[in-house]
């Protein structure tokens, strides 16, 4: 087991690091480095005028000096990924703030959302599952699986978008998009905060999860169905115990394992999966950030949320990884 | 009686040897496409994407109208419904709209007029397009003939530049569906070559391969997609735009591919008829391409098929986003960047109307996908 759970944690800590290397060359990719960029965006916010150029040019040169510019990428690299260990992810050009702290501000409501998206396809998953697979081959197993099918096929923005526009026809007064109504956006937190964050989280954790809660439907009747027709529920059945005592006592139990080992990533997944829906229902997390970031070229902002969400995916995955190698014995010894 | 009852238990046995016979006899891809026949979803899906690529091929005919021009007068007019009856005779027509600019909201407002009947007529001729750089024509599988200020019945209605949106969805077919066939042939080279080097010798080769098959799918695709597509230069082509969103999105999608070649060699290395391939002289390209793939063809079929539909979905993801495929190109995901703004879309539903498309190819895609998978193993 100790050598399964090294191994597993070589490779994460090898794909964090490719991780890294993908997420410098996004910073690498436009045209222009980042001292020039910082230079003119100071000079667009009227610095330009009288001696501006000269005391511009100096601080370009120390800016080079400080992020090592001049010296080769290989040296950058280093420089970089040195400082992202010691937690300075760099300085916002569009903020004016350090990245940490953008970044940061909407970590919270992102975890928030995805933890409640998690619950949400749990809770609805693991009993439609159980239904679905105890109905099969009847109609009511073939309309969940139907609907499954169709969660999975159609992309969760454009659920979105169609769920927007009938609250918008269907409930004006309901607010949807956002997670807090116009008064509380800057408001600190209280009771009536928390509350009205209740109140818009549930729509948005219904969308995020849409296509999660049909994969995990999937999975939970698939394993079900494997279970039921083995001869051990039979034995229990033949003995008298009442078929729902019988259902969750035993073959539920057995088929719940699977599922266990998804918790480690189901969570960073749903963080890197809401990106688009965010932007479409305008969620204050990190999706919508990222994509203001990458079209304003806020290099620093897009490279730390592109290596947050990967890293807390590697650790998620390991951490399921590690899980399940302790719940089935076959899978760390292959 | 006795003699009568064994005569028809013959010709029954006859029949089913008949029957059996023509199953024993049948070639492998004809035991599939039986199949696949017998998957009544699967095989309608199938006829849905062939009309499709049909519709893709020949969008200068199926439009009825210049997808580029528009007036502004007819800026975002709803959808106007096609009445096929006028006094009980078949007479397809639209009624007369009468637009003016309301001069409080500044806004277009446009009135239906009953009285106004304008025909539809089929095979008309319109504004002229060159087809596929051949020849040119301007005949149109149905619109309104004749006049210069209606060029279009407006079936799905206009958009912000008086547009017509059902000319558009059908030219945003051409990328959007041709995006999918042009992803998938790069992630199966990728997977093919890739996935069959790391099956067929092993050893390291296998290892690395699979380290970095690992490494990209325990990597968020999402996030890394986005970052790659907002990077390549608005200021290039359309044509290599295509190419490069191609590229990201094939480059993010070659694993699964891999995986199932991998998994094919595998098994098919310890077959006897390529251990007697291998003993009998023939070279390794000769065994690869003349005894394993033929033998796992069906099966990287199906997994391509299955791949399409997240193709799709990415192009249309990225360019709804604003960081794909841009204007003038037309693609769903470009039509649906219109209806990215929710307060257009409280006031013109009609801008979501290229989504249904994307449903529509995306579940085909994915019935047939499940109808080939199930059929690609005739033995099983």
């Amino acid at each position: 087991m100790l050598n399964f759970i090294i191994r597993r944690s070589l490779l994460a800590l090898l794909t964090i690091w490719a991780l890294s290397v993908m997420s410098f060359v996004i910073i690498q990719l436009p045209p222009g480095d980042y001292a020039d960029q910082y230079v003119q965006e100071l000079l667009q916010g009227g610095w330009a005028s009288g001696g501006a150029g000269a005391i511009a040019e100096e601080m370009e040169r120390n800016l080079r000096r400080e992020y090592g510019l001049d010296q080769p990428l290989f040296v950058q690299y280093v420089k970089w990924a040195w400082r992202m260990v010691q937690g300075d992810f760099g300085q916002s050009l569009e903020f004016q703030k350090p990245v940490r702290d953008v970044v940061g501000e909407r970590l919270l409501m992102t975890v928030i959302l995805a933890g409640t998206t998690a619950l949400f396809a749990w809770g609805l998953s693991i009993p439609i599952g159980i239904y679905s697979a105890v109905r099969h081959h009847r109609i009511e197993d073939y309309t969940v699986t139907f609907i499954g099918f169709v969660g999975l096929a159609v992309p969760d923005f454009l659920l979105a978008l169609w769920l927007l526009w009938m609250s918008f026809k269907f409930f004006p007064g309901l607010g949807i998009g956002g997670l807090f109504s116009p008064e509380y956006i800057d408001a600190p937190w209280s009771v009536a905060r928390v509350i009205d964050l209740m109140s818009h989280l549930w729509i948005a954790a219904l969308v995020v999860g849409t296509a999660g809660t049909a994969a995990l439907i999937r999975v939970m009747r698939a394993n079900l169905l494997d279970e039921l027709h083995k001869p051990y529920v039979v034995t229990a059945r033949a003995k008298g115990v009442t078929e729902w005592k019988l259902l969750l006592k035993y073959p539920v139990r057995l088929a719940l394992n699977p599922l266990v080992s998804t918790l480690g990533y189901l969570l960073p997944f749903l963080m890197s999966g809401s990106i688009i829906v965010s932007v479409v229902l305008d969620l204050p997390t990190e999706g919508p950030l990222l994509l203001r970031a990458l079209l304003a070229e806020d290099l620093y902002i897009s490279a730390t949320i592109v290596l947050l969400l990967g890293t807390l995916t590697v650790i998620g995955t390991l951490m399921s990884d590690i899980l399940l190698g302790l719940l089935d014995p076959r899978i760390r010894i292959s | 009686m006795v003699l009568a009852d064994t005569g028809v238990q013959a010709e029954r046995s006859s029949a089913l040897d008949r029957e059996e016979e023509k199953v024993f006899v049948a070639s492998q891809w004809r035991l599939m496409w039986w199949r696949f026949a017998k998957h009544k979803a699967a095989f309608f899906a199938g006829v849905v994407i062939i009309l499709l690529y049909l519709v893709s091929f020949g969008a200068e005919f199926v439009a009825s109208s210049d997808p580029s021009a528009g007036l502004v007068e007819h800026a975002y007019m709803p959808p106007q419904s096609i009445r096929w009856f006028d006094d009980g005779r078949f007479s397809p027509h639209v009624n007369g709209v009468v637009s003016a600019r309301d001069s409080f909201t500044l806004k277009m407002t446009h009135e239906v007029d009953p009285d106004v009947k304008v025909p539809i007529s089929f095979f008309i001729r319109g504004y002229e397009y060159e087809f596929l750089g051949i020849f040119k024509s301007d005949r149109h599988l149905f619109g309104i003939e004749g006049d210069e200020s209606r060029p279009a019945p407006f079936i799905m209605g206009t958009d912000k530049l008086g547009r017509d949106l059902y000319s558009r969805i059908i030219y945003g077919t051409r990328i959007s569906m041709s995006i999918g066939l042009v992803g998938v042939v790069v992630s199966l080279a990728l997977g093919i070559v890739l996935g069959g080097l790391s099956g067929f010798y092993g050893g390291v080769t296998d290892t690395i391969i699979q380290r970095i098959i690992e490494i990209l799918r325990s990597v968020p695709t999402i996030p890394l997609w986005i970052a790659l597509a907002a990077a390549v230069p608005g200021d290039w082509s359309t044509l290599r735009i295509y190419f490069a969103i191609t590229i990201i999105i094939s480059l993010l999608a070659w694993t699964e591919l891999g995986r199932v070649v991998r998994g094919r060699f595998l098994s098919l290395r310890e077959e006897e008829f390529v251990t007697a391939a291998r003993l009998a002289g023939a070279s390794d390209i000769r065994i690869i391409l003349r005894h394993m793939v033929p033998a796992f063809t069906s099966h990287v079929i199906a997994a391509a098929t299955l791949a399409i539909p997240f193709m799709i979905i990415s192009e249309t993801a990225l360019s709804f986003l604003g960081l794909g495929l841009r204007p003038p190109a037309i693609s769903w995901g470009v039509l649906l960047k219109a209806a990215q703004n929710v307060q257009a879309v409280a006031v013109y539903p009609w801008l979501m109307l290229p989504a249904m498309p994307v449903v529509i190819a995306v579940l085909s895609f994915n019935f047939m996908g499940d109808g080939l998978r199930d059929a690609a193993d005739p033995y099983g």
